[in-house]
C-alpha cells in the first residue's frame, strides 16, 4: 500500500513572530512540523506497520529549510520525502495542485493523510481541494480510523459531543484532528537512521502547473495589537466578587 | 447589489445565534441576501431570520424533502442553489459544520475561501484574519468567480432590522456519493456549546483535578455559560478534548472569558484572544495572563468560583422578579 503525509514547516507555535515587509514574517525564527500533521505522520507509520508492505512517503511544499522538517518526518517513521521546492509562498489552490501533481508523478496513492489545518495560515481546506483535484473522498478532524481492504472507517469530531461516523472507499484523503492518535517522539537512533533515509526535491516550477483562476493573497500582514489595559480587583473575595459581576452587568451586559 | 448566500446553521433544530452575526455583516455593506436552509426548518425560522433583515430564504430540499446531514450532499445542494439563484458570494460560520461544508463548497467550485474571518469587506474581496497563533492579523485577498468566506463565530455583533421574508423552495436533485455518513454518534456532553456561548468560564491547571470542574459547571450554569480548558487540563484527562480552548482546541470569541487557573500562554490566547473582556483568576500576580486581560483577581480559584457561583444566583433571582 502506498501511505502519503503531506505536511508543513511552520513557525514554532510559541516563537515570536515580526513582520517583514508588508505581508511576511521573519522566518529567522524556529521552524517545525505542523502539530496536527504529527498526528498524520503517525497515523501513516502505524498503518504500515498494522498491514505490511507498504511505504509512507511525506510530502511538503516550502522553501529549503522545509527539509528540516521532513527530517522530523522520516525519524517518526515515514520512509521517503518529497520537497516541492519553491521560494514563493503559493495559495492552498495552487498548494493543492502542486502535491496532486508531485504525488502522481511519484506514485499512485492508495491513501493520504494530512493535518486538518496549519497553525501558521490557519486556512483549513488543503485537504480538501487535493481531494477535489485527485477526485477522492475526503474526511476532516478524524480522531478515529480503521481500513478493510477497500474501505476507510473514520469518526470525525464535529461540535462537542457529536461525532460523524463516516465510510469511504480507498482511494480518499483524511484530514487527522488531536484526538486520533499521540505521536511518538523519535529516539535518537531513529534520528540518526532518517539521515540516510532519501528526500527527493523537486522545483515546483517543473511540475508545469497551470495558473490557477481563482487565487487568494495575503495583502497585508499586521503584528495582532494587544489592547487591553489589565486591572486588579482587590479587597475581601466577596467585595472583589461584587465588583465582578458589576463589571459582567454594566460594562460587558451580559447579567 | 450583489447577491450573498448565507448559510443557516442550525443546533438540535434551533437556529445557532451566531447566524446573526453573519447576516448583519452582509446587511450592512448593501448585499442583497438569500438565507440557505438545507435542513427543512426554512418555515420555522422565518420569523427569526427576517429579524436580521433577511428577505429571501431559499429552502433547499429534494424530491424526497429535506435533506439528511451529508457533507458532500449538503456542498453540492449549497453550490446547485447558488448556481440558480445566480449568487457569487456565500458566506457562512467557521464552527464544526462550516469547517466541513465551505471548504467543499470551495473546492468544488475551484473558488477562494477564507476562514475564520473577524471582517469582511465584501465588495473589495477582503478579509481579515488571525495568523500564526493569533500573533498576528492578515489581509486577504481573494480573486476568482465565486468567493466564500467562514466568519469566526461572536466576531460580529447581531444588529436586528426586522423586515418580511418570503421562502422560496428550491429542489436540488441528490446523487449517490462514494462518501456515506454510517451514524451520528452523541456522546455525554454537558452544557453549552463553546463556540455559541457568550459568556465561558474556562479552567486550567489550577483545577486539581477532574471532579473539580464541577465548580465551573455549577457557576456556569446559573449563566447560561459553556465551560472550557486549557490544554494541560485536557491532556491531564480532566476535561474531553472537545473543551479544550486555543491553538489546537477551539477558537472562541465570547463577550466574557473567565479564566481560572490558566496561566495565558500564548497558545491558549491563540484559541481566545478576540473575546470581549477576559477575566482571569489566578494566584500568581505574575502569570502571563494578568498582563493581557481586563480584570484579574489575584486569589484562590476554590474561594473565589463559589462565591461567584452564589451571588450569581442572586443576581439572576433578582433579574427573573424584575
Ligand atoms: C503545539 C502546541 C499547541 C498547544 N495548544 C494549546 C491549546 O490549544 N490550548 C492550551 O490551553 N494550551 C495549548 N498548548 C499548551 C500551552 O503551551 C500551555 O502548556 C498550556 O496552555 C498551559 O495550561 P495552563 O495554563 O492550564 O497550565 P499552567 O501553565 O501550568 O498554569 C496554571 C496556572 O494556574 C494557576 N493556579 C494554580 N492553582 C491555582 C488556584 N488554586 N487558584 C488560581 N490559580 C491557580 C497558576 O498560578 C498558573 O498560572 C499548546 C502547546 C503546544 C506546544
Amino acid at each position: 500500500m502506498r501511505i502519503y503525509v503531506c505536511v508543513k514547516h511552520v513557525p514554532d507555535s510559541a516563537a515570536t513572530i515580526t513582520i517583514r515587509g508588508n505581508n511576511q514574517i521573519d522566518e529567522s525564527v524556529t521552524f517545525l512540523l505542523n502539530p496536527y500533521d504529527e498526528h498524520a505522520v503517525e497515523e501513516g507509520v502505524r498503518l504500515k506497520a498494522q498491514i505490511g508492505a507498504s511505504e509512507v512517503v511525506a510530502v511538503t511544499l516550502g522553501k529549503e529549510a522545509a527539509i528540516n522538517t521532513l527530517q522530523s518526518v522520516l525519524a517518526m517513521g515515514a520512509d521517503r520525502g518529497i520537497l516541492i521546492k519553491t521560494n514563493d509562498r503559493p495559495d492552498s489552490i495552487f498548494t493543492a495542485r502542486a502535491l496532486k501533481a508531485a504525488i502522481e508523478q511519484d506514485g499512485k496513492p492508495d491513501i493520504i493523510f494530512t493535518g486538518k489545518e496549519s497553525i501558521d495560515s490557519e486556512g483549513m481546506q488543503t485537504m480538501f481541494r487535493l481531494a477535489a483535484a485527485l477526485d477522492m473522498p475526503v474526511a476532516t478532524n478524524v480522531v478515529a480510523f480503521s481500513i478493510d481492504r477497500e474501505h476507510a472507517f473514520v469518526e470525525c469530531e464535529m461540535e462537542a459531543g457529536v461525532r460523524q461516523l463516516l465510510e469511504m472507499p480507498l482511494p480518499c484523503v483524511i484530514g487527522t484532528g488531536k484526538g486520533l492518535n499521540k505521536p511518538k517522539y523519535p529516539t535518537f537512533i531513529d534520528i540518526r537512521k532518517a539521515k540516510q533515509k532519501e528526500i527527493k526535491q523537486i522545483v515546483l516550477a517543473s511540475l508545469k502547473i497551470e495558473k490557477p483562476a481563482a487565487s487568494m493573497e495575503i495583502s497585508e500582514l499586521k503584528l495582532a495589537v494587544e489592547q487591553r489595559q489589565p486591572k486588579e480587583l482587590k479587597g475581601q473575595p466577596q467585595e472583589i466578587v461584587k465588583e465582578l459581576i458589576q463589571v459582567l452587568r454594566d460594562e460587558a451586559k451580559v447579567l | 447589489m450583489e447577491k450573498v448566500g448565507i448559510l443557516i446553521e442550525f443546533k438540535d433544530d434551533k437556529i445557532k445565534k451566531t447566524n446573526y452575526g453573519v447576516i448583519t455583516l452582509a446587511r450592512q455593506q448593501g448585499c442583497e441576501l438569500y438565507a440557505l436552509v438545507l435542513n427543512g426548518n426554512a418555515a420555522a425560522c422565518k420569523e427569526q431570520l427576517q429579524q436580521y433583515g433577511i428577505k429571501k430564504i431559499i429552502d433547499i430540499a429534494s424530491k424526497e424533502g429535506p435533506l439528511q446531514w451529508h457533507p458532500v450532499k449538503w456542498a453540492r445542494a449549497v453550490v446547485a442553489a447558488m448556481d440558480h439563484f445566480g449568487i457569487n458570494t456565500l458566506c457562512g460560520l467557521t464552527s464544526a459544520q462550516g469547517k466541513e461544508l465551505l471548504p467543499r463548497i470551495a473546492a468544488d467550485l475551484d473558488a477562494p475561501l477564507v476562514m475564520d474571518c473577524t471582517d469582511v469587506v465584501l465588495n473589495e474581496r477582503a478579509a481579515k484574519k488571525s495568523q500564526f497563533s493569533g500573533k498576528t492579523v492578515a489581509t486577504i485577498k481573494v480573486n476568482g468567480n465565486h468567493f466564500i468566506f467562514g466568519i469566526r463565530p461572536n466576531a460580529i455583533e447581531k444588529q436586528p432590522d426586522p423586515c418580511e421574508a418570503e421562502v422560496i423552495p428550491f429542489q436540488t436533485t441528490v446523487d449517490k456519493e462514494a462518501l456515506v455518513v454510517k451514524e451520528i454518534k452523541l456522546q455525554t456532553h454537558t452544557g453549552i456549546d463553546l463556540t455559541e456561548a457568550d459568556i465561558i468560564i474556562s479552567g486550567g491547571r489550577g483545577m486539581q483535578k477532574p471532579e473539580n470542574f464541577a465548580i465551573l459547571f455549577e457557576c456556569a450554569q446559573v449563566i447560561g455559560a459553556a465551560v472550557g480548558a486549557s490544554r494541560a487540563a485536557v491532556d491531564a484527562g480532566w476535561a474531553p478534548h472537545s473543551m479544550q480552548v486555543g491553538q489546537t482546541g477551539a477558537t472562541v470569541s465570547p463577550k466574557v472569558y473567565i479564566a481560572c487557573g490558566i496561566s495565558g500562554s500564548v497558545q491558549h490566547f491563540a484559541g481566545m484572544k478576540t473575546a470581549g473582556l477576559i477575566v482571569a483568576v489566578n494566584t500568581d500576580p505574575e502569570a502571563n495572563i494578568t498582563k493581557n486581560c481586563d480584570y484579574y483577581i489575584v486569589a484562590d480559584l476554590f474561594e473565589i468560583v463559589p462565591i461567584l457561583s452564589r451571588q450569581l444566583k442572586l443576581v439572576v433571582g433578582e433579574n427573573q422578579l424584575t
